[in-house]
């Protein structure tokens, strides 16, 4: 096996080993855990860097293992698109395994914990690498099977119950997508990601069943990327450990959804052929109506993780919906907001971590003033929320901006009152947090307060969401040059667009 | 040898009972060097037919391996292995001395049942087969066990009867009992169709097809664990074979009515089972119904009929195999160190057993057909068939039990995440039982991913060549 071959195995391997060794290690060898994870996160993200330098001068990973008889191969493959998608796990990952040591020390069961949160990445950089439909199915099932036990890891009945509802959307999920599946590789033969779309040239008899399938495909990616009607599991999710909810809603799972929804309109229908299928249209709506219904549904939450669980359902559909407009514009919208969505969201939840491991604070009400007491932390989640609002020049004004654009471009001017609504809506349920934070008098008393000296928190807490803070900041001023998120997608998007 | 030597074997073990733990396993690793020296053979030269005592076909004792038979022999060698293994940790020192010779008889039979080149032999090691796995169920003791095993010995018995009632007919008939033969001479007659009943009947009993599973539950939940893992993986797996070689090689030719009718018993089963294990509240009778839906899924090959189909279900029954093998395992790990298997008590257990908890939820993603698992890759290979012959609802009742049966696993994994205190005390379970069934479940899990092999395998002596395939 060569070295361009073997790189994409040892990316997925730099989680997957130490994931399976931490299983075995005692539960107080604290050491050797730390030292493993943060070996593999690094690694990891020298490798990708590798592959980023390598996919830009035109270079081919490809990695392929006979899987399946029929020709069905277990694929890697790296190209700009799934590129986008790994860098942000690896970096992101990075970032909350750090988080993740500050937050569990001391807790029961972290040797399971990490062990799990390992190879619930690896599951992920598996779904960014897959190179068709099978792998991704594969990795898919994998993710939704390691992100259980993260999901009730507290063990409360609550959280049980969690696991409980977010087995029976996934696990449905994953069986409409099996069968779309094999559904679709019974019309059309070996299906492998192609920037182009690869079911054009099919019959005309056969359409009603690809639009079928689309439906089946789109249902069972639809589960985890929390499309309204199937989100229901995702704001009882965040019952999860801090580090769990921001992994889970800003890298892996919901992406993992969307991406998914990406792959299958963009590389196996093809953006034009599934626009002349008329599927994307339908798509673009239950879009728009999922952005509406999350930010509506996060305006009445008081618990804070809850309020951000639901503005999860509403940003996520972002992506979807830039997929979903046929145009080149709202594509690179869509992709950037894959990126920027995880780095906001991530530092949010970050915050709310800290609020309660620190204060005892979980919901807003018991917010006020809160700033004044942590204000690192508070600051940090300013600027995820107002990048989430779209202010200028932040990351999320940079993806609104693109979807907009994109919009008009492509004809769809609909779409534009959806954005212009919901950004108000996002105002409407983050603004009052961030008042109530910064000009609230504060409490005698916090609910459940863990004094750390001089500092307002544990370092390994403070550092990780400072650190995304300052990344939505740069990924959003420095939008135009080479390597952000923003140009990449642009790459990206020349590749599928190109006449 | 891979017959003589468990025969051998058995003698030795029972002629020094005080010895029958260390000679069982020398025997058992014995047989799987046999079996692995047989299928170097096989794969080196091809099918291999060998007349034992030097008498040819009509007269003598025919012995033959394809590659159908030899992933048979290496499923149970490999499983017989671990469940050798297990049981050396297992029994306390007198029951051993009636176990070992009593499993070693039975490997010997399934042995020679998968190697039979004629169906009256088939109906004797089928037979020698039941006997010893009846023994073994009354192994437990208590009135729990001997009423289940005496229902197993009337069950056994009536199917095998049957089944002996449809040899005659066609020895009768054709005069012959030897498969190729037969193969030749068969020609539709009122004398054949009611063989082909007599002996399907016979063996769906014997497979415990719904709604012949009745006795299937209780036996093998209460036998003890390595009992109940032999015969939910290993001794089912002999009556589903010779129904196999049967539809395969024998009556190649006829009606897709009784295939439909046997898909249709399959997916009832499917369902039933999954619903039953579903309700269920001990640990040992879930996994039992679990079997029956396990053993539906075979029987949806029947209908579909093309080689890609027979060959995905053949692979559910290895993954089942070596799955449902690690699962009773897992579950007797409970059950020693907990003294129940009361799933609503189970954290307390569980959360002490990470291995074997382990083992029993990488079974469970076999059973449930996650990806990568065998199991998934028997249900892709059934699902592909199901479309492409346009029946989208055998599609559909794969994906239904699929769905169930993670139900039934989650139910019991769920009870693993509880914050129930965790005591360091000793624990009472050997290393070996553990990690038993945490290797053999891996197996089942690593299957999904190196398919090409044992799927190569399948065609040596083109079992699939003839007739239905497609």
């Amino acid at each position: 096996m060569n070295w361009d071959s073997g790189l994409l195995l040892l990316i997925l391997a730099t989680s997957l080993l130490p994931g399976l060794v931490i299983f075995f290690l005692p539960e107080e060898r604290v050491d050797i855990r730390t030292t493993l994870n943060m070996a593999g996160a690094v690694i990891k993200l020298v490798l990708v860097g590798v592959v980023i330098w390598g996919v830009l001068h035109g270079h081919q990973y490809e990695t392929r293992l006979p899987l399946l008889p029929g020709g069905l191969d277990l694929v890697l493959h790296a190209d700009a698109e799934s590129v986008l998608f790994v860098t942000l796990s690896t970096v992101l990952w990075l970032v909350t395994t750090i988080y993740a040591i500050g937050y569990l020390e001391g807790s029961p069961h972290r040797s399971r914990f990490f062990g799990f949160f390992s190879l619930c990445v690896t599951a992920t950089v598996g779904v960014a690498l897959a190179g068709n439909l099978i792998t991704f199915l594969l990795f898919y099932e994998l993710l939704t099977l390691s992100t259980y036990p993260l999901i009730v890891h507290r063990g409360t009945e609550e959280a049980r119950q969690a696991g409980r509802i977010y087995l029976r959307y996934t696990i449905a999920g994953g069986a409409l997508l099996l069968v779309g599946t094999v559904w679709l590789y019974n019309v059309a033969g070996c299906v492998e990601f192609n920037h182009r779309g690869v079911l054009a040239w099919l019959d005309d008899s056969d359409r009603e069943a690809l639009t079928a399938i689309f439906v089946l495909l789109i249902a069972g990616l639809g589960v985890k990327a929390a499309l309204v009607p199937l989100h229901g599991w995702l704001p009882r999710a965040m019952v999860a450990p801090a580090p769990v909810s921001a992994l889970l809603h800003a890298v892996a799972i919901v992406k993992a959804g969307a991406f998914g929804i990406a792959r299958v309109v963009d590389d196996v229908y093809g953006v034009e052929f599934a626009a002349s299928l008329g599927v994307t249209g339908p798509l673009a709506v239950l879009a728009a109506t999922t952005i509406i219904y999350g930010s509506l549904r996060a305006l009445f939450q008081d618990n804070l993780k809850r309020r951000l669980a639901y503005s999860t359902v509403s940003q996520v559909s972002y992506i979807v919906l830039g997929i979903a407009i046929v145009g080149p514009i709202a594509t690179i919208g869509g992709l950037v907001h894959l990126v920027h969505q995880g780095v906001m969201k991530i530092t949010l939840f970050f915050c709310a971590g800290n609020l309660a491991e620190t204060l005892g604070v979980h919901n807003i009400s018991d917010m006020n003033g809160v700033g004044r007491r942590m204000p690192w932390t508070m600051a940090a989640f300013t600027i995820g929320a107002l990048g989430m609002i779209g202010v200028p020049p932040l990351a999320g004004f940079i993806s609104k901006w693109h979807l907009g654009l994109g919009a008009l471009d492509a004809g769809q001017d609909w779409v534009v009152v959806i954005l212009a609504g919901s950004s108000l809506l996002n105002a409407g349920y983050f603004l009052p947090v961030l008042y109530a934070a910064w000009f609230k008098a504060p409490p005698d008393a916090w609910p459940a307060e863990r004094s750390y000296g001089r500092r307002e928190t544990a370092w390994a807490l403070l550092a990780p969401p400072v650190v995304t803070a300052l990344l939505t900041l740069a990924v959003g001023l420095l939008a135009s040059a080479p390597f952000s998120p923003l140009q990449w997608a642009r790459f990206i998007t020349t590749q599928e667009y190109a006449p | 040898m891979a017959i003589l030597l468990p025969l051998a074997g058995v003698l030795v073990c029972f002629l020094w009972p005080r010895r029958a733990k260390p000679l069982g396993l020398v025997t058992a690793l014995g047989v799987v060097v046999c079996v692995a020296g047989l299928g170097w053979q096989v794969v080196e030269q091809g099918a291999q037919r060998y007349a034992v005592g030097g008498w040819g076909a009509p007269l003598g004792i025919d012995l033959y391996a394809d590659g159908l038979s030899l992933l048979m022999l290496m499923v149970t060698a490999v499983v017989g292995l671990g469940i050798s293994v297990y049981s050396s940790g297992y029994f306390g020192r007198k029951t051993a001395a009636v176990f070992w010779p009593l499993w070693l008889f039975l490997w010997a039979a399934l042995n020679a049942l998968f190697l039979s080149a004629d169906i009256f032999n088939l109906y004797v090691t089928l037979e020698l087969l039941g006997l010893s796995a009846v023994a073994l169920v009354a192994l437990a003791g208590g009135a729990d066990a001997l009423t289940a095993a005496m229902r197993y010995l009337l069950v056994s018995l009536l199917g095998s009867l049957f089944y002996l009632l449809g040899v005659a007919l066609l020895y009768h008939s054709f005069g012959s009992v030897d498969i190729v033969i037969l193969a030749e001479r068969v020609e539709p007659s009122p004398a054949v169709w009611a063989a082909v009943g007599l002996m399907s009947a016979g063996l769906l009993l014997k497979t415990a097809v719904f709604p012949l599973h009745f006795w299937l539950p209780p036996a093998h939940a209460s036998a003890p664990a390595p009992v109940s893992a032999m015969l939910s993986a290993l001794v089912v797996m002999a009556s589903f074979y010779i129904l196999l070689r049967l539809w395969l090689e024998i009556f190649p030719l006829n009606g897709a009515a009784l295939g439909q009718l046997f898909g249709l018993l399959g997916a009832a089963a499917v369902l039933w089972g999954g619903i039953q294990a579903l309700r269920q509240t001990r640990l040992k009778l879930l996994i039992a119904y679990s079997t029956v839906a396990q053993l539906g899924y075979l029987f949806l090959a029947f209908p579909l009929g093309t080689s890609f189909a027979w060959k995905g279900a053949l692979y559910l029954l290895v993954s089942h195999a070596l799955a449902k093998a690690a699962m009773f395992m897992a579950a007797g790990n409970i059950l020693r160190f907990g003294g129940h298997d009361r799933i609503a008590d189970l954290d307390r257990v569980a959360q002490r057993l990470p291995l074997t908890l382990t083992a029993f939820t990488l079974a469970g993603i076999s059973s449930m057909g996650l990806p990568p698992s065998g199991g998934f890759t028997g249900k892709w290979m059934l699902l592909d068939a199901a479309l492409y012959t346009g029946q989208w609802w055998w599609a559909l009742t794969l994906i239904l039990g699929g769905l169930l049966a993670a139900a039934y696993v989650f139910k019991v994994v769920g009870y693993a995440f509880t914050p129930a205190e965790v005591t360091h005390e000793a624990s009472v379970v050997p290393a070996r039982m553990e990690w038993t069934a945490l290797l053999l479940a891996l197996a089942a899990v690593l299957l999904g991913l190196f398919t090409p092999w044992p799927l190569a395998l399948l065609d040596i002596g083109f079992p699939f060549g003839g007739g239905y395939a497609g």
